[in-house]
């Protein structure tokens, strides 16, 4: 009996040093990529890689609940009640994403003035809109805005 | 509190736990599965604005500074506070792994350097929030300018500041439970209880804390 247990916890030892470095390696990674994407132009490539990185942190997610959390030992019954509802992410991301990207379409589209203020350079905007509430901000005051800017 | 059950149980039937697992272990997976629903809304709202915005501050730009390195050094800092809650979460399994044996000194050093952890997270996170506060960034004013260019909007800062609040409070609060366990440990509660289950409900709540900032940390920092 107590030589099973000790087999059990040197097995569930291995386990977590396995996880561990998984995770760690995984890490590793993103932060390259990330890197790897710093003065990168908008391009296709870069979208790629943020794919990417997305996918990597996917992975982190589950070996931290199926092996740090344990979720991976229990009975299926009891996985499947907290994956399945965690399936609404599924459409609640796309949903809202395709909708954040339509209303930018649609802003671009009916309000002109909008996408010019949106797009130009900062310094070059003659009147700030209610978009640039810092610029409009006084130096003063404004106790919450942390006007001392360089540190 | 083995997982092992003989084969062809009948689960329904009565006489067992269906789920073969304690209640509050069933109650914490529930409450956290909801509060990722809470963290996936705000990071969902973050995603609808950034993608309808026409142009959103380069992480590269914003977060560039390390204490007593100073600035330049994109992805650095962060980096060193993801590495630090990874750590805390495999001291947290130690820790729990340690309980299943009934090693209360396990349990008691492992729980410590978990604590440690977490207030060392604590502390990069007092150290970027007061930095970004000095560089003129606060709920309602962004100083960085967008990626290309134009002015940058305070919704950028007012997602951030909130987010990684949020899940501040969330890493503060797990300090706190995580102290309580240590101070119960220590007094031989458990022990005395005969069990350890209490520490693997509050590691479930300290891994989760963790599995939040591989989310906020991608989201952020890295895309």
């Amino acid at each position: 009996m107590a030589q099973t247990a000790t087999a059990d916890s040197n097995a569930g030892k291995r386990e977590i040093k396995r996880v561990t470095i998984i995770l760690s390696v995984l890490t590793l990674v993103e932060l390259a990529l990330g890197f790897s994407m710093i003065g990168m132009e908008e391009s296709f490539l870069r979208h790629f890689i943020k794919g990417a990185i997305v996918i990597l942190m996917l992975a982190k997610a589950f070996y931290i609940t199926a092996y740090f959390m344990h979720l991976g030992h229990e009975l299926k019954n009891m996985i499947m009640t907290i994956v399945v509802p965690l399936g609404l992410f599924i459409w609640f991301i796309i949903a809202f994403l395709a909708d954040g990207s339509s209303y930018r379409n649609l802003r671009n589209n009916y309000d002109k003035s909008y996408h010019e203020r949106t797009t130009q350079p900062a310094n070059q905007g003659a009147t700030p809109g209610k978009h640039d509430v810092k610029d409009v901000k006084p130096k003063t005051g404004a106790p919450e805005g942390g006007s001392s800017v360089g540190h | 509190m083995s997982t092992t059950v003989a084969k062809g149980t009948k689960w329904w039937s009565g006489g067992h736990s269906p789920f073969n697992v304690e209640y509050g272990k069933l109650m914490m997976w529930y409450f956290l599965m909801s509060d990722a629903f809470t963290f996936g809304a705000f990071l969902i709202s973050y995603g609808t604005i950034r993608f309808s915005a026409n142009s959103w501050p380069d992480p590269n730009e914003v977060y560039q500074s390390f204490p007593f390195l100073g600035n330049g050094l994109p992805l650095l800092f962060v980096s060193l506070m993801t590495f630090i809650l990874i750590i805390s979460s495999v001291t947290m399994v130690l820790a729990v792994h340690a309980g299943h044996r009934g090693d209360k000194r396990g349990v008691v050093i492992n729980l410590i350097w978990t604590i440690l952890g977490g207030l060392a997270f604590l502390g990069c996170q007092a150290w970027e929030w007061t930095h970004l506060y000095h560089e003129g960034a606060w709920w309602g004013s962004n100083p960085f300018p967008n990626a290309d260019g134009s002015t940058g909007h305070h919704d950028f800062t007012n997602f951030f500041f909130t987010i990684t609040g949020f899940h501040g409070f969330h890493v503060f609060s797990g300090v706190i439970i995580n102290i309580v366990m240590l101070i119960m440990t220590l007094n031989g509660v458990f022990e005395r209880r005969g069990h350890y289950l209490m520490i693997e409900k509050a590691g479930l709540y300290w891994h989760f804390v963790d599995l939040v900032w591989v989310f906020v940390f991608t989201c952020f920092y890295l895309i």
